[in-house]
């Protein structure tokens, strides 16, 4: 695994054996993520942290995996405290940004924006969500979660529901279980079903995802169940948004289905997609895999800012 | 044989000096029309525009145009390139056919058509070409490189 200086945009830009190379290293940091243990590998290097759009555990965990590894921290938060707001481009914006820190992770509203800031950016940029686009390290760490809880993410089977139109984890996550041989089910009303472009980009690599309406069809199958919120902010129609929210609710009676090592998962936040009776079943991932970004985000910080030699050296 | 005869008689008449586009894909001739931007009033010749034209190439149909008195740079031959991949080009001199090339998609399109995400960040006036790898050529089917979407409609989508 060689992502020294390297960005990271899209899921796609990794090889099996990068994201195998990155869970790895990923699996040795959660000592270092829990605080049990302490390496300052990065002391010295500085992360711009751009976030354009709301988020919570993105932002902090990127914030805690730096800090826990000994690098400082420098942040905009909101659009309308940067220059943006005066109408710079995000171009001259991530220019500027590039001079002040080591490695830039970019949270925006439009697709694409990620890999427009690399073009721009002399030092590494991380996608950190791009609109309805890629969220690469939020697939990482959703397989970092699949792999502990399963030992392998060799042949799964995966049933991915909720917003699978405009929920950007779970295109970056299909394409990426691709690579693994999972058996893939898309569970959606019509209206939210995969893009057509992100299917026949699956049939291309092999997976034939089955598609239905019904979580009945498929939940007795599955090894991971990977739930995610229909976004009220996606929807240009609010009168779309009502008929959809609150399709699927998962609660203890439908887990009766399930199998008793089947895992339930969500890139959070939840708005009543999950019952909070779920919480204290075995099945529950979900807290977990939050905690999961750190270690993740640790590996790749330290991966592409050079830590991980620092580190082989004094390790 | 009588009737071959006739569709020979009426095809498009010989140009002196200009561009012959032939063998442009059945129906595409409008959206070659709009490549040539006939509508913008920066045109002071002849254009004869055939449609569903018998090909003898391929025993089927094409469309074809005539320009009269101007040669295509290369920005808009690899525009209609998008639109007809098959279509060749003939520069006419004199009567005479002095240049015969066909169009060229190469892998990778630079600023000829803009991305049809209206969410895409090459959309929102940042100092970038909208840039497309070519997934497919039969049919044409572009990939933006900065969304990753799937280009539709591309004739309505050009630069």
């Amino acid at each position: 695994m060689d992502l020294y200086d390297k960005d990271v945009v899209s899921i796609k830009d990794f090889t099996k054996d990068q994201i195998e190379g990155i869970l790895d290293l990923s699996e040795r940091m959660v000592p270092y993520a829990l605080g049990d243990k302490v390496e300052r590998i990065l002391d010295g290097k500085i992360l711009g942290n751009l976030f354009f759009e709301p988020s919570t555990r993105t932002k902090l965990s990127f914030e805690s995996a730096a800090y826990r590894l000994g690098c400082d921290v420098i942040d905009v938060s909101e659009m309308s405290m940067t220059s943006i707001s005066k109408g710079e481009t995000l171009a001259d914006t991530i220019k500027m940004v590039d001079a002040y820190c080591d490695l830039i992770v970019l949270r925006h509203p439009y697709e694409g924006a990620a890999r427009l800031a690399a073009k721009f950016s002399i030092n590494p940029v991380i996608n950190a969500g791009d609109g309805a686009g890629s969220h690469p390290t939020q697939t990482l760490l959703d397989l970092f979660t699949m792999r502990e809880a399963k030992g392998t993410l060799d042949g799964l089977n995966i049933v991915l529901v909720g917003d699978l139109k405009y929920g950007r984890t779970v295109h970056s996550l299909a394409n990426a279980l691709t690579m693994f041989g999972a058996k893939i089910s898309l569970v959606a009303p019509e209206s939210l079903q995969m893009p057509d472009d992100i299917v026949s980009n699956l049939e291309e690599k092999g997976c034939h995802p089955y598609k239905t309406a019904i979580l009945e069809d498929v939940i007795d199958q599955a090894d991971v169940l990977y739930v995610t919120r229909i976004q009220r902010e996606r929807f240009p129609d609010p009168a779309e948004y009502n008929k959809v929210a609150g399709t699927y609710r998962i609660d203890n009676a439908i887990l009766r289905e399930a199998k008793n090592d089947m895992i339930v998962m969500h890139p959070l936040p939840r708005v009543g997609e999950i019952a909070p009776e779920v919480d204290g079943t075995q099945h529950a991932r979900y807290f977990k895999q939050a905690f999961n970004g750190v270690p993740v985000r640790m590996a790749l910080l330290s991966a592409i800012l050079g830590g991980e030699l620092r580190w082989q050296k004094t390790t | 044989m009588a009737e071959n005869h006739v569709i020979k008689e009426v095809k498009l008449a010989p140009i002196r000096n200009g561009t012959v586009i032939d063998h442009i894909a059945c129906g595409q001739a409008l959206n070659v029309m709009k490549i040539l931007g006939v509508n913008e009033s920066n045109i002071d010749s002849c254009i004869s525009v055939g449609i569903h034209v018998s090909s003898g190439k391929t025993a089927g149909w094409k469309d074809i145009i005539k320009i009269e008195d101007r040669e295509l740079d290369s920005d808009t031959v690899d525009k209609i390139a998008l639109i007809a991949p098959e279509a060749t080009i003939s520069i006419i001199r004199d009567f005479y056919v002095a240049e015969k090339f066909t169009v060229k998609l190469e892998d990778h399109v630079i600023g000829l058509a803009r991305c049809s995400n209206p969410n895409c960040i090459t959309n929102k006036g940042e100092p970038v070409s909208p840039e497309f790898d070519v997934v497919s050529r039969h049919p044409i089917q572009l990939r933006c490189c900065y969304c990753d979407r799937v280009l539709m409609n591309i004739s309505d989508n050009l630069l």
